[in-house]
């Protein structure tokens, strides 16, 4: 079976969903409206935080924490926001209402993109130079996001109700967010196939010991890898804090489900060396549209839960199935 | 002559990896108490038919007989229940678990507690075997601890342990040294007194027409010959194996040695490798004797920054080196063909391609950005170059056959065009073919002044091939011998001396 058929099985459960929501609640599933904003645009924060996990899992590695990651990130960078526009401590932890300048809001989503990528690359670190298995480093390391991100201003929101250039921005007539999900999503797509870089990481999916013989400096692209993830993360979360006009200390709790389904549906093999960003897309709009649909057709999240949690033993298990039947 | 009765039949089988149809109407019948040797070219079929009788693989048409009862296997576990056992060209032992675990995994015995596995029991019954059939083996030692051939002694005890009838070897001997691979000769022979049939594949011409009773030879997919090992001699082997004569197999070296290109002085590392001190010339090429475990592997990762020496110095190119990493000993023209290409050679689910450029990207002009058009080009001329059987340099490695894999690496290190090149087991699973083609690759990078250590178990290689022979033994190279002027007996010696035979 070649790359081609492999991608086959998501795109036509893809389809399927599609189509099946469309049936079901032809009236306000298949408006523009939903399908645009409420599908496309939601997705593009996950898509983005998948982007980057689908480089961690092509290198055979996991990365938990991207969801309490994210919310303190969204603190970090509210917080950075609020001092580069002269709040005061008193302010920010009263949630007194500042006004931002461009400049501090630019400033924030650097500061929240760069503390995700110093983040990740101590995860990195951590992985590679105390050989801690991923899963072990970034549980450890989700505990400890989450503890900072409710400690940053004792459990409370940080309001930053005149950053919504993420929200309502557009270019074009295009979201911003959607805009960024689309440069993001080419350029992981670009590094996977067009680059050394993506190469080494499915290398070292495929076999570490392989790859270090080959001189490739494991190590390092791990790290690299981490970190591109967490800055990703760092760039989620702002859209995420621009859309509820203030950061939540509890933001993007137990995102990182989502976003590893998504990846893992898109068929990327949690042994790694395989996957790809087309597959990804494909992963976290199914995911997606599962839960718009199944929200329209008015079932509760609860449910929600146990279909993400079906569909992705599903998949692995069709894509075990193949591959097994090939070898 | 009356008619022979056998043990296994295996009649019109034909079997297809989509486009490839790697068995067409094949049929294969092997005689109890005998050791059938199965022959032909890498990617001729041989695995193939033994994963289809072994239930790995499940033939497309055709039936196999066992005892004259049909049978009709679709998974291992049927195979295995039904009396075959298989001891595959990669072996896959559990590593971090003991001998008698091993032997027992799967069907372990259980103690009168619930729930509790006997291990006394097991290590006894794993004891007992091991004595009535004369292996030195412990059953408490973990595997990690084992050499080679003694892995494949824990294969055997699986597979007698199961009552197996029919044995199947593919390829035994490839990772062993001369003293294990004796040791497994005698217990093939042992077997087949006992009655069982010994299915054995190997491409070292002189073990086949030593261990078998009846050869078949496999080309393309088909059998072209199977016969009493009486009625034939190698060249007739060889000839069915590759469609015509094969001469010359060694070629002829008259290359002139040029300057000093690596001076290695005193070096020591963690694994093993005590001071050892040598030179190697341009355009000379050097062979390394010894046992499995003298060290020579070791040397080859202390020399290549695969671990840091700890004592002694590199000079290389007239230079001292600080070699910390692979990538340090690749960006100054070094190349390492390890000799384990499973765990340190291939990156199995990515394409051919992939795994040739992996070590090469700086070289080829490809530091940060592919391209992918001029990468397939210069994958495709150096596949044609080693003559590697494969459907292109999209398909995965682990598609290609045993020796195609291998012939896949060498292409890997022919790009990356180094100065001084370490082949560890180069001809490891290749064919005779093949092998002469890898020859004439190492004369060829000779005479362009490349510099080479050869290290490999197999003597008479080391003698068609290398200027010079050292011989490592426990971490020291003990022997320095020009090839002219030696002999392979006075080589043995050297590396086998006080290690009383094995
Ligand atoms: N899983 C697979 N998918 C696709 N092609 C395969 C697969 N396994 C084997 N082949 C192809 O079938 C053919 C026969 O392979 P096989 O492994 O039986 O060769 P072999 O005789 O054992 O060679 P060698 O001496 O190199 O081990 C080869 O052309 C190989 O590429
Ligand atoms: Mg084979």
């Amino acid at each position: 079976m070649n790359k081609f058929a492999k991608q086959l099985l998501p795109f036509c459960s893809l389809i399927f969903i599609f189509l099946l929501f469309a049936v079901l609640e032809p009236d306000s599933f298949l408006t523009k409206e939903n399908l645009l904003r409420n599908v496309l645009n939601r997705s593009s924060v996950n898509m983005i935080m998948a982007a980057g996990m689908t480089f961690v899992i092509i290198t055979a590695g996991i990365d938990l924490s991207v969801g309490t990651m994210m919310g303190m990130c969204g603190m970090v960078g509210a917080w950075a926001m609020l001092s580069f526009s002269g709040a005061t401590w008193e302010q920010i932890s009263t949630a007194s209402n500042v006004d931002l300048s461009g400049g501090a809001i630019f400033g924030g989503i650097l500061v929240s993109i760069f503390v995700g990528a110093l983040v990740g690359a101590l995860n990195g670190t951590l992985i590679t130079r105390l050989k801690l298995a991923p899963f072990i480093v970034t549980l450890g390391a989700m505990s400890i996001f989450k503890g900072i991100s409710l400690l940053m201003n004792d459990g409370k929101p940080m309001p930053v109700s005149s950053f919504s250039v993420l929200d309502t921005g557009e270019i074009l007539n295009i979201p911003v967010s959607v805009i960024l999900m689309v440069v993001v999503l080419l350029a992981a797509g670009f590094v996977l196939k067009y680059t050394r870089f993506g190469r080494y990481t499915y290398a070292i999916g495929s076999s570490v010991e392989t790859a270090f013989h080959a001189g490739v400096n494991v190590n390092r692209v791990l790290v690299c890898v981490y970190s591109l993830t967490g800055a990703l993360v760092g760039l989620a979360a702002m859209i995420t804090t621009s859309r509820a006009s203030s950061a939540q200390p509890t933001a993007g709790l137990a995102l990182e489900l989502d976003i590893i389904a998504a990846v893992i549906i898109g068929g990327c093999s949690p042994s790694g060396g395989r996957g790809s960003i087309v597959g990804t897309i494909i992963g976290t709009l199914l995911i997606g549209f599962l839960r718009n649909g199944l929200t329209l057709c008015g079932i509760s999240t609860n449910w929600q839960l146990v279909a993400v949690g079906l569909i992705i033993i599903l998949a692995v298990a069709a894509d075990q199935l193949a591959t097994r039947r090939e070898a | 002559m009356p008619v022979p009765t056998y043990s296994l039949r295996m009649e019109h089988i034909s079997k297809s990896f989509g486009p490839v149809q790697a068995l067409k109407d094949v049929t294969f019948a092997a005689r109890p108490g005998t050791v059938h040797a199965l022959c032909g070219e890498n990617g001729a079929g041989k695995s193939t038919l033994m994963k289809v009788l072994s239930g790995v693989h499940m033939a497309d048409a055709g039936r196999i007989h066992l005892h004259e009862e049909p049978q009709a296997f679709t998974k291992p576990s049927e195979a295995i229940e039904a009396g075959i056992s298989m001891l595959y060209q990669e072996l896959d032992l559990a590593e971090h678990m003991k001998v008698y675990e091993n032997v027992f995994l799967g069907r372990e015995i259980m103690s009168a507690i619930p729930f509790r596995i006997d291990a006394p029991a097991m290590i006894r019954q794993t004891r007992e075997l091991c004595e009535q059939y004369g292996f030195r083996l412990d059953p408490e030692a973990p595997i990690s601890s084992l050499t080679p051939g003694e892995c494949q002694l824990v294969e055997l005890l699986k597979a007698l342990m199961r009552n197996a009838r029919v044995i199947v070897m593919d390829e035994p001997t490839s990772s062993l040294s001369e003293g294990e691979a004796r040791t497994l000769f005698g217990i093939v022979r042992e077997l087949r007194e006992r009655g069982l049939t010994i299915i054995y594949i190997s491409h070292r011409m002189e073990e086949v027409m030593d261990l078998a009773d009846d050869i078949s030879v496999l080309r393309d997919g088909e059998v072209v010959c199977s016969d009493r090992r009486e009625n034939m001699n190698v060249d007739d082997v060889v000839r069915h194996m590759v469609g015509r004569e094969l001469k010359d197999y060694y070629p002829a070296r008259d290359v002139e040695v040029g300057d000093v290109c690596l001076e290695v002085n005193g070096l020591s590392s963690e694994e093993g490798v005590e001071e050892v001190s040598f030179e190697v010339r341009k355009g000379e090429v050097v062979g390394m004797a010894g046992l499995v475990g003298a060290g020579r592997s070791e040397l080859a990762r202390a020399l290549f920054g695969v671990v840091r020496p700890s004592a002694g110095s590199i000079r290389f190119g007239g230079r001292e080196l600080n070699i910390k990493h692979p990538s340090d000993a690749i960006r100054q023209g070094m190349a390492l063909l390890t000799e384990d290409r499973k765990r340190t050679g291939l990156c199995a689910g990515l394409p051919c391609g992939w795994n040739i450029t992996l070590p090469n990207y700086e070289r080829i002009g490809m530091k940060t950005l592919l391209k992918l058009a001029k990468e397939r080009e210069l994958c495709e001329q150096l596949g044609s170059k080693v003559k590697v059987k494969w459907e292109g340099p999209d398909a995965p490695a682990n598609s290609l056959s045993g020796g195609n894999q291998q012939k896949l690496l060498v292409a890997r290190w022919l790009m990356a065009d180094a100065e001084f090149i370490i082949f560890d087991e180069p001809t490891r699973g290749i064919d005779v073919g093949a092998k002469k083609e890898v020859y004439t690759i190492i004369n060829e990078l000779a005479f362009q002044g490349k510099a080479q250590l050869i290290i490999s178990s197999e003597l008479p290689e080391l003698f068609g091939i290398c200027d010079r022979i050292l011989v490592m033994r426990r971490g020291r190279i003990v022997g320095n011998f020009v090839t002219a002027e030696t002999s392979p007996e006075k080589v043995m010696h050297a590396a086998a001396v006080e290690d009383n035979g094995l």
